[in-house]
C-alpha cells in the first residue's frame, strides 16, 4: 500500500477526461473517488470526508472552467480551496489575559507530547514575544513525567514548578499561579498527564484545574499521525473543557496528518502550532493551506520558498548569480552553496516541497545520509586554496592526494569532480534563462499538465513577490 | 553510492523486480486442485444469493473507522462478501458468526498457534523494544517485565533511551515498581555503549531476560534509524541469536502511517512482533490486520492500561470481536 499522493491519483483520472468548457458530473464522480481516497489514505475520519466530499461535488458540478485549466485542474483548484478554507482562513495566535499572568494548559492523550511541547512553548514565547513563562509540573501519575519538565527547564533556563507526585494537580496548578503572580512572570503553562477521553475521573480532575486556574487558552496536543480517532478524542476534550485550540506534534515524520482535517472540521477550534522536531525549538505556527497541500500531497511549495528566504543569503546568493554569469564558480562557492542548502533542513525534506516530486515513482525511498554531504564537503576541504579556485589544474596526481587527504577512494573524488562541473554547466546555462538544464535536473520529475501548472503558479507568485519588492524599493 | 547518484537512482526507480509470480502461479495451481466438486457447485450457486447490502457498508465503515486502512478494508469484506454467500448465511447471528470465523482466518493465514516470545534456551534472551515517540515504550519494558519476573524469570533492563529528558528516570522508576534491576548510562550518552554493559553485566549476573529499552524515533530519520541498527548490531555480537525478540510497539490511536512504522522498523531491526498499546481506549488499531497481511508480523502483546498488570497475550479472536462489538449490538 503505497502512500501516494493525491497528485498522482488525480492526474491518471485527469488523462481520462477531455478538455471542455464545463466540468461535467461523470468527471466529478470520477475525480471524487481518487479524492475520497487520498483522504482516506491521509487519515482524515470518514464522516469528515463523506461531508467534504459532497460539499466539493456541489460546487464542483457545472463550475465554468478557466481558460488556462483543463475541467480536472479545475477540480484540483476547488478540492483545494474548499480544504484550506476548511482548515481555517487565517493563521491564529496564542492569546493573552488582560492581566498577567496568562494561564495555559495542555491537555491530551498519552504519548501525545505535552511535556516537550509545553518546553517548546516556553522557548517560543520567550524568544519570539520576549515573555516570561513558568512551566507547571501537573502530571503526578507517569513515572519521571516530573523530572522529564524540570530536566527540560534546565535546558531551556526556564523555571519549573513541582511539588512532587503527593499533591493533587489541581492545588499544584493553583500554587503554580501564586508564585508566578509573586515573581511576576507572564505566563503559567500547566503539564498535565495523558488521560483518555473516556476517563471520567481524570477527566473531571482537568475540569476541576480549569475551574481553578481560570486558563486563557487549553491547548489540545494530538499527534499528527493520529488515525479515524482523532475526531472523536477532539470532539470530546472539546465537550468536556471546551479547548481554545490544537497544537499537532510529530509532524516531522512522514505521515500526511489527516488529523489535522478531522479537527477542524469536528470541534471547529483552530490548530496554533505545530511540532516538527525533538529539539526545543522545534514549534512552528500553523499554516492552513500548507497543511491542505500536505495532506492532498500536492507538494509544500509555500514552506520550499520561505525556508529558502529565511535561511538563503540574498546578498550571497545575488554574489553567486553574477559569479554563475561570468562562469567562474569554483569549489569555495560549492561549499558556501552545499552549506546554505544544508541548512534548509535534511534533502529528502526539501525535495518532497516541490510539487511534481510527490510523484517521483521511488522519491520516498530516497533516503540521502547528511553524511555524503559532509563527505563531499571533505573532499573540497582537502584541495590546496589554488585547486579549489581553479578547479582545471585538477590533475590525477593532485586527485590522488584529495583522495589520501579526505579519506575517500579516488572514485569518489573524480565522480565529485565530475558532478561539479556538471552542475557548473547547468548552473550557468539557468542563470542565462536557460531552463532546459533544470528540466534534466528533474528527469521525468514534472510531468504532466499538473506539474506544469505547479511551476505557473509558483513562477507567478515569484513575479508578484519581485513586483512588491521593486514597489517597495521605489518608495 | 554520491549524492547526485541516488537521487537520479530514485527519480529512474531502478531496483524494480519481479518474483512473486512464480509462486502465485503454483499457488493458484494448487487452489484449483484443493477445491471439491460440491465446493465448486455451490460457488456456482452462491453468485445467485443476495447479501444484505446495508450490512455490509456498515461493516466498510466499521473497518475504516478501526484504522484497517481503505484497500485492506476493501479486500476484507469482499472476501466476507463471498463467504457469507458460500455459507448462504441469513440470519444476522449466523453472518455475523461467519465474519469472525473469516477475520480470524484471514489474520492466522493458517497458523492457528498462540503468539510466543522466543525465549534463548541457552542463557540470556535479549528483547529489544523499538518505536516511534509517544508510543508506550518504557511503560510496556515494565509491564512486561513484571509478567516475566511473576514467572519466576530474573530480569534486567538496559536504559536505552539516553536522549528524551527523564526517561532514564522513568525507566528506574519502573525497575523498582517490579524489582528488576536497571543499568544506565549518563543521559546524552551513547545508547549502544549502555546496551553493551547491559549485557555484560546479565550475564555476570546470570540474568533470564533484558529488555533494551530504545529512544522514540520517526521511521524517516536515518540517522536515528542507524543508531537503533548499531544497537542491533551489539546485540548480536556479544550474544548469539540475539536479539531473540525485536517488539514493534504501536500505539492504537496511529492511522496509516503504523505501516511506514512497520516497513521502516522491519527493514532496519527485522522486527519479529508488535506490542499494540493503549488498547483500552476507543481506538481499534485496525492497522494491524494490514500490517499482518503485507509484511507479516504477528501482535503479540496488548497494552490495556497504565498498571503493570495491564499487559495481555494477544488473543486474534477477542480482538476481531472487539472491533465489531458496536456492530454486533447495534444488529441485535
Amino acid at each position: 500500500m503505497a502512500f501516494e499522493g493525491l497528485t498522482e491519483r488525480l492526474q491518471s483520472a485527469m488523462t481520462k477526461m477531455r478538455r471542455k468548457g464545463k466540468v461535467t458530473e461523470a468527471d466529478v464522480k470520477e475525480m471524487m473517488r481518487e479524492v475520497r481516497l487520498a483522504l482516506l489514505e491521509a487519515d482524515v475520519n470518514f464522516k469528515v470526508v463523506k461531508d467534504f466530499v459532497k460539499t466539493v461535488s456541489a460546487r464542483a458540478v457545472g463550475a465554468e472552467v478557466l481558460e488556462s485549466l483543463s475541467p480536472g485542474q479545475q477540480i484540483i483548484k476547488i478540492v483545494s480551496e474548499e480544504l484550506t478554507e476548511l482548515m481555517g482562513g487565517e493563521q491564529a495566535t496564542i492569546q493573552t489575559a488582560a492581566k498577567a499572568p496568562t494561564v495555559v494548559m495542555m491537555v491530551g492523550l498519552q504519548g501525545a507530547g505535552k511535556t516537550t511541547t509545553a518546553g517548546k512553548l516556553a522557548s517560543y514565547l520567550r524568544k519570539n514575544q520576549n515573555k516570561r513563562p513558568l512551566l507547571v509540573a501537573a502530571d503526578i501519575y507517569r513515572p519521571a513525567a516530573i523530572q522529564q519538565l524540570e530536566t527540560i527547564g534546565k535546558q531551556l533556563d526556564v523555571p519549573v514548578f513541582s511539588m512532587g507526585d503527593q499533591v493533587s494537580p489541581v492545588e499544584i496548578a493553583r500554587q503554580g499561579i501564586e508564585k508566578a503572580k509573586a515573581e511576576h512572570l507572564d505566563f503559567v503553562l500547566i503539564d498535565t498527564a495523558g488521560r483518555l477521553q473516556i476517563d471520567e475521573t481524570l477527566m473531571q480532575e482537568l475540569s476541576d484545574i480549569k475551574e481553578t486556574t481560570q486558563p486563557t487558552e487549553i491547548f489540545l496536543v494530538v499527534d499528527a499521525m493520529t488515525g479515524q480517532e482523532a475526531a472523536n478524542v477532539a470532539a470530546s476534550f472539546d465537550e468536556q473543557l471546551d479547548i481554545t485550540g490544537v497544537i499537532l506534534t510529530k509532524l516531522d515524520g512522514d505521515t500526511r496528518g489527516g488529523a489535522a482535517l478531522s479537527i477542524r472540521a469536528v470541534t471547529g477550534k483552530p490548530i496554533k502550532f505545530t511540532g516538527s522536531g525533538e529539539k526545543l525549538d522545534a514549534l512552528e505556527p500553523f499554516y492552513p493551506d500548507r497543511m491542505a497541500n500536505r495532506i492532498l500531497g500536492m507538494g509544500d511549495m509555500l514552506t520550499l520558498i520561505e525556508k529558502a528566504q529565511q535561511d538563503f543569503d540574498e546578498k550571497k546568493s545575488e554574489e553567486m548569480i553574477t559569479k554563475l554569469r561570468e562562469n567562474s564558480f569554483d569549489f569555495n562557492d560549492f561549499i558556501e552553496q552545499m552549506d546554505q542548502v544544508s541548512n534548509m533542513g535534511p534533502i529528502e525534506d526539501i525535495l518532497k516541497m516541490i510539487p511534481g516530486m510527490n510523484n517521483v515513482p521511488g522519491l520516498d525511498k530516497l533516503q540521502i545520509d547528511p553524511k555524503d554531504t559532509a563527505r563531499m564537503k571533505a573532499i573540497v576541504l582537502s584541495m590546496t586554496p589554488q585547486e579549489r579556485e581553479n578547479p582545471d589544474i585538477l590533475s590525477q596526481s593532485r586527485r590522488r592526494r584529495i583522495a589520501r587527504g579526505s579519506a575517500r577512494p579516488i572514485a569518489e573524488v573524480n565522480r565529485m569532480i565530475k558532478q561539479f562541473n556538471e552542475s557548473k554547466k547547468m548552473m550557468s546555462q539557468m542563470s542565462k534563462g536557460n531552463m532546459n538544464g533544470m528540466e534534466n535536473l528533474f528527469g521525468q520529475g514534472v510531468k504532466g499538465k499538473l506539474g506544469k501548472m505547479a511551476m505557473n503558479t509558483m513562477v507567478r507568485k515569484n513575479k508578484k513577490k519581485m513586483k512588491k519588492k521593486n514597489k517597495n524599493s521605489r518608495k | 553510492m554520491g549524492l547526485f547518484d541516488k537521487i537520479k537512482k530514485a527519480f529512474t526507480g531502478e531496483e524494480k523486480v519481479e518474483t512473486t509470480e512464480v509462486t502465485e502461479k503454483y499457488e493458484k495451481g494448487l487452489e484449483k486442485t484443493r477445491k471439491t466438486f460440491s465446493q465448486r457447485m455451490n460457488e456456482l450457486f452462491a453468485n445467485f444469493r443476495t447479501v444484505d447490502e446495508d450490512f455490509f457498508d456498515e461493516l466498510e465503515e466499521v473497518l475504516i473507522g478501526a484504522d484497517v486502512g481503505f484497500e485492506s478494508t476493501m479486500e476484507i469484506t469482499d472476501a466476507l462478501r463471498q463467504e457469507v454467500k458460500l455459507k448462504n448465511a441469513k440470519a444476522s447471528n449466523e453472518v455475523q458468526q461467519v465474519i469472525i470465523e473469516k477475520m480470524v482466518e484471514i489474520y492466522e493465514k493458517g497458523n492457528t498457534d498462540k503468539p510466543e516470545i522466543n525465549i534463548n534456551p541457552a542463557g540470556l534472551t535479549v528483547i529489544l523494544l523499538v518505536g516511534v515517540n509517544g508510543v508506550g515504550k518504557t511503560t510496556t519494558i515494565g509491564k512486561m517485565a513484571h509478567l516475566y519476573q511473576q514467572e519466576g524469570k530474573k530480569v534486567m533492563l538496559a536504559a536505552g533511551d539516553t536522549f528524551r529528558a527523564g526517561a532514564i528516570e522513568q525507566l528506574h522508576v519502573w525497575g523498582d515498581r517490579v524489582g528488576a534491576e536497571v543499568v544506565s548510562g549518563k543521559a546524552g550518552g551513547d545508547p549502544a555503549a549502555v546496551v553493551f554493559d547491559a549485557i555484560k553485566e546479565a550475564k555476570q549476573k546470570e540474568a533470564d531476560i533484558l529488555f533494551v529499552d530504545t529512544a522514540g524515533r520517526l521511521q524517516n530519520k536515518v540517522n536515528l534509524m542507524n543508531e537503533l541498527e548499531k544497537m542491533k548490531r551489539i546485540i548480536e555480537r556479544e550474544i548469539p541469536g540475539g536479539p531473540h525478540e525485536v517488539l514493534l510497539v504501536l500505539d492504537a490511536t496511529t492511522g496509516q502511517n503504523a505501516m511506514n512504522q512497520a516497513k521502516q522498523f522491519k527493514q532496519t531491526t527485522d522486527v519479529t512482533g508488535i506490542v499494540l498499546t493503549k488498547l483500552d481506549g476507543t481506538a481499534k488499531g485496525g492497522i494491524v490486520l494490514a500490517i499482518r497481511k503485507e509484511l507479516d508480523i504477528p501482535v503479540k502483546f496488548v497494552g490495556l492500561g497504565e498498571s503493570m498488570d495491564d499487559l495481555q497475550v494477544f488473543d486474534p479472536n477477542e480482538y476481531i470481536y472487539g472491533l465489531f462489538s458496536e456492530l454486533i449490538q447495534n444488529s441485535i
